[in-house]
């Protein structure tokens, strides 16, 4: 596949959020407004790709029966790094999401992808193929973020566009769940329309 | 000679404790509500002269720098010993708070601390209920939708989870406190939990094998899922976060692991009904579940306003 092709494969027919359902903790958790959702997903996009660039040059060095230790160790660096980077220049926006860039490092996306696609394809697809999932996971979070803070606090961005709070709720907590579960059943029939495969089982990890 | 001048000292004593006053000595204090201290006296204090708002110093002990504003000082009103201080604004009352009284009448100084007990159980409900781990910090997640589809699973879960949650959340308590902390090592912290929850787990698989076969048959399964497990590594960094001591650190873990197992078993009654129900197909699996999440999460917001101390 073509590097264009990886990047549309992450973003739509195997988007992490709304496809493979994977790592869902944090899409509900930060995505009361858009600007976090981008946040939290610039940062998954810098450790999956990094992640992937670094297991996929260690790929010949790493034995196989200790690589999900080697993997975690990967991850935990780049997320160490990512976590003191954004606390260091961003830190208002830092405070909002700090928990939940830590736990970056537990995302079952990143070392699946490692797993996946990383530990047997040379550097270049593994950049574009942690690219891709790292969009889709970015995407995903933004979309749900969007929907949430426009009805939630009738804003986009922090712009003002309704003038209205319409429905309060979706900023709480249980909005996120409402949101994920309609965004879900949207993405699952226009994807079937399209032709782009059934939903997938997911639901685990 | 030497008799004569003891026996002076002795009298300058008493002159000096005559002319401070009637002698009143701080016993205790308690956080009476949300802005009011009650401090105790050996005894029983007859008016409030030398007892009004400057002569008392009240701080936090954690910024002894900055005198919390007193609005007024009265007699308690049902114990004769003690009064009764209110502030313009509310108290943390986490915080141990030191009461200074520099008086004619009298000075001294306590400290007041919140009774533990009810700390630790605040914290208990707060972890378990109020901050839901699933409903309200949406954590979790992966495993709560995973494994949620039978009760008997979902039982298996809960209580490994609780198990390895109360385990880790201790460990982690006392790496972060006796070796990152004094060796300034903090930003480590992603890296050494991660690695104890693994150890950890190792551990417990073997343990768990050797001793009890047949509740490792039941539990094992579950076991291989918690390594790399949102919910189970963000107890440490919540305790490490929030410096809890080592009872709070305990009773903050158990009760995220039991409202974790609480939230999974729920879940998985109405999972149980949902196989057999009929949703529309676009909704059918996940997002229905999601749905159904929503409306537990709406339920638990119930709890928010529980306040118990």
């Amino acid at each position: 596949m073509s590097g264009f092709q990886l990047i549309v494969r992450g973003l739509l027919a195997e988007n992490p959020v709304f496809r493979l359902a994977l790592s869902m903790c944090p899409a509900v958790a930060v995505t009361t407004n858009v600007k976090n959702g981008f946040l939290l997903g610039c940062a998954v996009v810098f450790v999956q790709v990094m992640s992937n660039l670094t297991a996929s040059a260690l790929r010949q060095f790493v034995h196989q029966r200790v690589r999900v230790v080697i993997y975690t160790i990967i991850i935990a660096t780049w997320v160490s790094a990512i976590d003191m980077i954004m606390g260091a220049y961003l830190p208002d926006l830092y405070d909002q999401v700090s928990l939940y860039i830590k736990l970056i490092v537990v995302f079952a996306i990143i070392i699946s992808r490692m797993e996946l696609f990383a530990s047997k394809n040379p550097l270049i697809p593994s950049l574009f193929d942690g690219l891709g999932m790292g969009l889709g996971f970015m995407f995903g979070l933004m979309m749900i973020g969007a929907v949430r803070e426009l009805l939630g606090s009738g804003q986009l961005l922090g712009f003002d566009l309704l003038g209205t709070k319409p429905l309060l709720i979706m900023i709480l907590p249980a909005g996120g769940f409402f949101v994920i579960g309609f965004l879900m059943a949207i993405f699952n029939t226009v994807l079937k329309k399209l032709g782009l495969g059934a939903p997938p089982a997911g639901g685990h990890h | 000679m030497k008799k004569i001048m003891l026996i002076a000292a002795m009298l300058a004593a008493l002159a000096t404790s005559a002319l401070a006053g009637d002698g009143l000595t701080l016993k205790a204090g308690s956080f009476a509500d949300a802005h009011s201290i009650e401090v105790e006296f050996l005894s029983p204090l007859s008016g409030l002269e030398g007892l009004e708002p400057s002569h008392w110093r009240v701080v936090e002990a954690s910024s002894p720098d900055i005198a919390l504003p007193l609005e007024k000082v009265e007699l308690a009103p049902a114990n004769p010993n003690a009064a009764r201080l209110t502030f313009r604004q509310n108290l943390d009352m986490g915080q141990p708070h030191q009461v200074t009284l520099a008086s004619p009448r009298g000075s001294g100084k306590i400290e007041v601390t919140r009774n533990m007990l009810a700390v630790l159980l605040t914290l208990f409900l707060s972890a378990a209920v109020i901050n839901n781990y699933v409903f309200s910090r949406y954590l979790g997640l992966c495993v709560f939708f995973g494994v949620s589809q039978h009760r008997d699973t979902a039982v298996g879960t809960g209580i490994t989870f609780t198990l390895v949650m109360t385990c880790s959340g201790i460990l982690s308590w006392a790496v972060f406190q006796f070796i990152l902390k004094p060796l300034s090592l903090g930003f480590l912290q992603i890296l050494v939990f991660i690695g104890l929850v693994a150890c950890l787990v190792q551990a417990l698989d073997t343990i768990l094998r050797k001793i009890n076969p047949v509740l490792f048959k039941k539990l094992g399964v579950y076991l291989v899922l918690i390594t790399v497990n949102c919910i189970i590594l963000a107890v440490p960094l919540l305790i490490a976060d929030r410096n809890f001591n080592l009872a709070e650190s305990f009773f903050f873990a158990v009760g995220a692991g039991l409202g974790f197992a609480m939230a999974l078993y729920l879940m998985a009654n109405v999972r149980e009904r949902l196989a057999v129900a009929r949703v529309p197909a676009s909704f059918q699996g996940l997002p229905i579940a999601f749905i159904v999440c929503g409306l537990f999460a709406l339920a638990f917001m119930g709890f928010s306003g529980l306040s118990l101390f």
